[in-house]
């Protein structure tokens, strides 16, 4: 995590010429000699990682091809599935209850519907939330008065525990709470679709948004201020010196907090958990995975890894396409790139 | 090379994403063995530990230590669980995998006991291990019995009760149909008519239940297999959907949960409130309360008499595992006695399950919603009692909630309530 945090060196990049002269310089060996120092040192947290990380992702997929425990017809105790096959993720992917699609009011006749909930508050609440936070953060990289309390009291929403910002909007969002009352309409806030989702990205958007300020503006902290003056200078309008050097300069963190907040997003619980106990179309995969654990293990394990697969996946995106756009436009663009 | 530098991390967070979800199962347990288990220590005495969810009004300890002071040789310890009852159930699975045989007895919610029996983690209140049930209502001993074997020992219970005015209804209603039509009472004085728990959670189960065997349907046979398409299960939850249609259920019921209902009730502003017996002790004292001296208390409207109230409470049961079944047997003899029960409702308002403490003269002073309440568990019917009752809960829940809100014609919700029960329990 921290190599994220680092700052970036510029490439070091030898000539093929000096390269030759140092390998025959036995460079080589000391080369060696450190990687396996390096080894020695890293491997207590190659083990940690192995243990908390490896192990339990390895043993889901296990039990993601195994069947759920049934019923003994004549004890009328549960006995061991047995092996699945892929039937648990054709049971999510294809909507299948046993030969017939799964009827409304099991988990499994939700998965898409899941699949879309989360995206789609994924995509709303990050892109409101970056557009809010770097505003904020803009704000806040300027000196006035009262700056470093602006920063603490910014601050609120983030140290709330979610659960605690989840009840607190419930009752806000409550047919006689606050919001209602405000705006003096009558509006189902937890009990119909739309208001339900919109209710949840507005509180997720309040919660998760200074976050979002902090972090840009570590990014704008950065960037010196000569630079703007040397604009200035050159009679740069104030949108241009957002456009030509802010943006640039401040992409790869605003990179970093954007793939941040795509991941927790994906994984968002516990404010629709709270709000709406996932009804009117706020389940999310995350919902979806904790309710399978209660009815079955063996399903939940390949739901979970299915959601997996799609975090991964998006994060890979992120990293490969964006990321990578981000490193490129923030190093000087000339030898020593790898494509 | 720059790329890599984002990749890794990026892999790790999320991986730790979905790591954290998929170790909450923690493997299915072995099952099916359970015969060498339940056939073993069964004179085992000692020391023991008693498992309940969080201990409000305090009632436990007391009874434990006293306990304690009589058995000095077998000591029960009391290990405090949350006070949420998902944490609490999930708590118990984890510790019936790892076959800890430090959690003795068991405090089990009465929707939980099938499943849990099922899964073959529950001692069989069978030969030596049985206790005398005679005494208690019936529909109590229903939630305890899986498989036509006694699994568990019902300790408290509750039923739903109907909150009513006084002041505006001098005679609560005998039918649902009669209460629909005191509605224009409600309206007469700018007050919405009925609640419940409407909104999409286990209280619909609940209510919906309460519906269902209220118009003398039923949600499961005696095979387990679904029987919400009959006439009479439509005609139940068809009550529920016209009402919320015309307005006897006010548009916001279907976000209420007993909290949102018992206050709009003590604000005086609804006339008939369907919820559990806690409601009366805060309506009588809460400070906000508008209705101190004008609620009643009345049974649920049923068809043509008193309705059929889903059942509430918590059934104790000894852990396959434990190593001192006989002084856990002792403990639960101990727990469910007269006594005991007294106790615990003087002490926590947690109602019996000896049918004959709810005449207690001393008693019905002291909690005067007794003998309404001795109507409702004598008239109720248990929620499905299925192993796979997180499912059919679910089932019941979708369907239930889309059809009050008229999303789904009554026909529709019930075929697929009935699809979704059936596929959940194969």
């Amino acid at each position: 995590m921290s190599t994220l945090a680092q700052p970036k060196k510029a490439p070091e990049t030898p000539s093929p010429k000096t390269k030759k002269v140092q390998k025959e310089v036995g460079q080589d060996r000391a080369a060696t000699s450190q990687g396996r120092w390096a080894f020695w040192l890293i491997s207590p947290a190659l083990v940690l990682l192995a243990v908390v990380i490896v192990y339990p992702v390895v043993n889901a997929i296990i039990m993601a091809f195994q069947k759920d425990q049934g019923l003994d017809p004549v004890t009328k105790v549960f006995v061991q599935g047995g092996p699945a096959g892929l039937d648990n993720f054709v049971h999510w992917l294809a909507q299948q209850c046993g030969s017939a699609a799964c009827a409304p009011g099991t988990l499994g006749s939700q998965f898409w519907s899941a699949v879309g909930t989360t995206f789609f508050f994924t995509v709303v609440t990050v892109v409101l939330e970056t557009v809010l936070g770097f505003w904020m953060a803009v704000i806040m990289a300027r000196s006035f008065r009262g700056r470093s309390a602006l920063r603490a009291a910014v601050l609120v929403p983030w140290a709330i525990p979610t659960a605690v910002t989840a009840k607190l909007w419930f009752f806000i969002f409550a047919f006689d709470g606050i919001a209602n009352k405000l705006f003096g309409t009558a509006i189902l806030w937890t009990g119909s679709e739309w208001p339900a989702r919109w209710a949840i990205i507005i509180s997720d958007v309040w919660k998760t948004t200074p976050f979002m300020a902090l972090l840009i503006l570590a990014g704008l902290q950065i960037i010196p201020a000569e630079v703007y003056e040397a604009a200035k200078v050159d009679g740069a309008s104030a949108w241009q010196r957002f456009t030509q050097i802010t943006l640039p300069l401040v992409k790869p963190a605003l990179m970093v907090a954007v793939l941040f907040r795509v991941l927790d997003a994906l994984r968002m619980y516990d404010l629709p958990a709270i709000m709406t106990q996932g009804s009117n179309g706020t389940t999310t995969l995350s919902i979806l995975v904790v309710d399978q654990i209660r009815q079955g293990f063996n399903s939940a394990a390949a739901l979970s890894t299915i959601t997996f697969l799609i975090i991964f996946l998006v994060a890979f995106i992120f990293v490969r396409f964006l990321g990578a756009n981000a490193v490129a436009s923030a190093t000087p663009k000339t030898k020593g790139q790898d494509k | 090379m720059n790329t890599r530098k984002y990749l890794l991390p990026a892999a790790v967070a999320g991986v730790l994403a979905l790591s954290l979800s998929a170790c909450g199962g923690g493997g299915g347990g072995s099952t099916a063995s359970s015969g060498g288990d339940a056939a073993a220590n069964l004179d085992g005495r000692g020391p023991i530990t008693y498992v309940q969810g969080k201990d409000n009004s305090n009632v436990v300890r007391p009874l434990v230590d006293k306990w304690n002071a009589a058995h000095p040789d077998q000591k029960v310890t009391f290990k405090e669980q949350s006070d949420q009852a998902d944490q609490q159930h999930d708590d118990l699975v984890q510790n019936f995998q790892a076959k800890n045989a430090n959690y003795d007895v068991v405090d089990v919610d009465v929707i939980w006991t099938a499943e849990f029996a099922a899964k073959g983690w529950l001692q069989p209140l069978t030969d030596k291990m049985s206790i005398d049930t005679s005494k208690m209502l019936p529909a109590t001993v229903k939630t305890a019995t899986y498989n036509n074997t006694l699994f568990a020992a019902p300790q408290t219970s509750d039923g739903g009760i109907l909150f009513y005015r006084k002041d505006l209804v001098p005679t609560p209603p005998k039918t649902w149909d009669e209460m629909m039509n005191m509605c224009s009472i409600a309206k007469q004085n700018n007050i919405d008519c009925y609640a419940g728990q409407f909104a999409k959670y286990e209280g619909l189960t609940v209510n919906a239940a309460e519906a269902i065997n209220s118009a003398g349907g039923t949600i499961v046979g005696d095979d387990g297999k679904s029987t919400v398409t009959s006439a009479a299960a439509k005609a139940g939850l068809n009550n529920l959907v016209t009402a919320y249609k015309n307005g006897n259920i006010p548009t916001q019921g279907v976000t209420y949960q007993e909290e949102q209902g018992r206050q709009s009730f003590e604000d005086g502003k609804l006339l008939f409130l369907r919820n559990w017996p806690y409601v009366y002790n805060l309506a009588k004292t809460d400070g906000s309360s508008k209705v101190k001296d004008t609620f009643g208390m009345a049974p649920l409207p049923g068809k043509d008499g008193p309705g059929a109230s889903s059942l509430g409470g918590h059934n104790l049961a000894v852990s396959v595992y434990s190593q001192h079944k006989a002084t856990a047997k002792d403990f639960l003899t101990f727990m469910t006695s007269e006594e005991t029960e007294k106790f615990y409702a003087t002490q926590g308002s947690l109602a019996p399950v000896l049918g004959s403490l709810y005449d207690d003269p001393t008693l019905v002073q002291q909690l005067p919603y007794l003998p309404v309440l001795k109507t409702s568990i004598q008239n109720a019917v248990p929620r499905p009692v299925t192993p796979f009752y997180p499912a059919v809960t679910k089932a019941i829940q979708d369907n239930a909630y889309a059809a009050i809100k008229g999303d789904k014609s009554v026909d529709q919700a019930m075929t697929d309530m009935d699809t979704a029960i059936n596929s959940a329990s194969q």
